[in-house]
């Protein structure tokens, strides 16, 4: 169980954890950063397949299927527009060869 | 039973595995050298995490899953691949959106399942779902405007007042959920609400704030997902969560400043409200043709090249590019100077570059390039207008006084591509078109370019 102070520390650690990655990044990358960060929090579609797998009633079954289909475009649009940006970057050495 | 613990342990090892994959891959996207490895990385990571869901403990509704991820899934792979360059900022507020309104649905579902929630998770479940659905909400309507689908800004006196009314009641309504486990009508208003106020908080705020606003609902989504996270007892979702909510809080403040406005000031004021009585422009533009402009840069020594979003708009970069590479083999020291929110939001300038294949090592951040203006011969200003005027340095009535700028005005030479005469996004007279060293070379940026590049051929 992740419970009371664990949770605490978890939460603390990965916000530490986010800050220090995003410290010196050069704003050149901020778009394809804040889209990678965008993806990464499409994890959230895990949590809505949990959601829908144990809804019972037909509102919750259809405010979860809702939500596995946002979690879904969440993760997948994230990722495509971000690999997409990111393909482009290149340095002149790459270029020419 | 020893069979369900152990598909258990492997279900939280791979959650593990994952969150590790995600941090790994963000770290690896913020240096442009590794960028692009990063983000398969953090990829991975999402397909192990959403291969093992599907051996959670004590699930159903597994047709119901696939047909939804693959709805979802379909429709953001094509949206996502076709859209264009120049549209990415909407298309992240979009799929951002989204996630916003999965954390909410999860919320919904978790509420509306009523059961023994203790008191913290009640509290984590209705505020994430809240935070969720403004994110939702507030995104669309970015999405909206970014899109051109919504063009006016709303605005009315009190707004403030009312959007704290409506930030007031779902906080009411939100406690007491908390306590009265399962009431349908009450979660429904609850929702409503959320999603209201996410319409009324954007709405007023104009569309050159937007990136920055785009960033804060990321990192907002975040949050929320990690708060779900903890309903659920998931700490990929928890870790990953977290990670972007404290990223993405950093990299709004970073844009925000980039933009030399506060947060506050973003969200709770409109850009140019109260008119300013910006002191008089004395000079005149003066015009300038195309084969003069080839002469003169092909024979500079250092031509630094200040692109805008009206560029990208013209869909001109590839013409520049090719007109820098003919440039460069002729000897002159060409370099593209960056502007943090040239384009739509800081970076995005860079991206639409990097489309045209110019490398990022001859593209300079303005602290970088700033100096060497000073000693460039030319200055080649194409569809950039708010942040090359001067009046920034220099009118302390000038709405955008104190925004850093580029110094293409210490260049002996400013050449200035535009379509008219008209003044930039922000609406205000740029003093850079009116001095001596200046000559305006007007017309369609991709056709002048073209225009350039036939010039320096022929010399």
């Amino acid at each position: 169980m992740i419970d009371g102070f664990i949770a605490l520390y978890i939460f603390m650690l990965a916000a530490f954890t986010g800050y220090e990655i995003i410290g010196r990044v050069p704003s050149i990358l901020h778009t394809p950063l804040m889209s990678g960060s965008n993806f990464v929090h499409g994890i959230v579609l895990v949590g809505a397949m949990v959601a829908l797998g144990r809804a019972d009633t037909t509102l919750e079954l259809v405010v979860g299927f809702i939500g596995v289909i946002l979690g879904a475009g969440n993760a997948v649009g994230g990722y495509v527009v971000t690999e997409r940006m990111l393909e482009m970057f290149k340095s002149s050495k790459e270029k020419s060869s | 039973m020893s069979e369900f613990v152990s598909m258990r342990s492997v279900i939280e090892a791979s959650y593990f595995i994952a969150a590790i994959l995600f941090i790994f891959g963000l770290k690896r996207m913020s240096s442009p050298v590794t960028a692009r490895g990063g983000i398969i990385w953090a990829g991975a990571g999402m397909v192990v995490a959403t291969v093992v869901t599907f051996l959670y403990p004590g699930m159903g509704n597994y047709a119901l899953m696939m047909v939804a991820i693959f709805i979802g899934g379909v429709a953001a792979w094509v949206s996502g691949k076709k859209v264009a360059m120049t549209d990415m900022p909407q298309m992240i507020a979009l799929y951002n959106g989204m996630g916003g309104g999965a954390a909410a649905a999860i919320a919904a579902v978790e509420l509306l399942g009523g059961g023994d929630h203790s008191l913290v998770f009640g509290i984590l479940a209705v505020l994430g779902g809240m935070i969720g659905a403004v994110s939702f909400s507030g995104s669309l309507v970015a999405f909206a405007k970014l899109q051109g689908l919504m063009k006016r800004t709303f605005r009315f006196s009190g707004q403030q007042f009312v959007n704290l009314l409506l930030l007031a009641a779902t906080v009411v309504i939100a406690g007491v959920i908390v306590f009265a486990h399962g009431d349908i009508n009450l979660i429904m208003i609850f929702f409503l609400l959320a999603l209201l106020l996410g319409i009324t908080m954007t709405l007023p705020i104009g569309g050159a704030d937007m990136p920055v606003v785009i960033s804060l609902y990321n990192a907002l989504t975040g949050l929320a997902v990690a708060f779900e996270g903890f309903v659920l007892q998931n700490a990929a979702m928890i870790i990953a969560g977290t990670v972007v909510g404290s990223a993405g809080t950093l990299l709004t403040q970073l844009m925000a400043k980039a933009m030399n406005r506060s947060l506050a000031n973003v969200l709770f004021s409109g850009f140019g409200d109260e008119a300013a009585e910006a002191s008089e422009i004395t000079g005149s533009m003066k015009p300038i043709e195309a084969p003069d402009v080839a002469v003169m840069m092909a024979f500079a020594d250092k031509v630094l090249i200040v692109p805008g979003y009206g560029m990208a708009v013209a869909q001109a970069q590839h013409k520049v590019w090719e007109l820098a590479q003919l440039l460069k083999d002729r000897g002159v020291d060409v370099k593209f100077a960056i502007h943090p929110v040239a384009g739509r939001m800081p970076g995005h300038m860079n991206v639409l570059l990097a489309e045209a294949g110019v490398p990022y090592d001859i593209i300079y951040d303005e602290d970088e390039i700033n100096a060497e203006f000073a000693t460039a011969d030319v200055a080649l200003v194409i569809g950039a207008n708010d942040v090359v005027n001067p009046v920034a340095r220099t009118d302390p009535a000038s709405p955008i006084y104190g925004m850093p700028i580029l110094n293409a005005d210490h260049a002996k030479n400013v050449i200035v591509i535009k379509r008219g005469q008209g003044a930039g996004f922000s609406g205000i007279e740029n003093a850079l078109f009116f001095l001596d060293q200046t000559r305006m070379l007007y017309g369609d940026g991709q056709e002048m370019a073209s225009q350039l590049i036939q010039e320096v051929k022929s010399l």
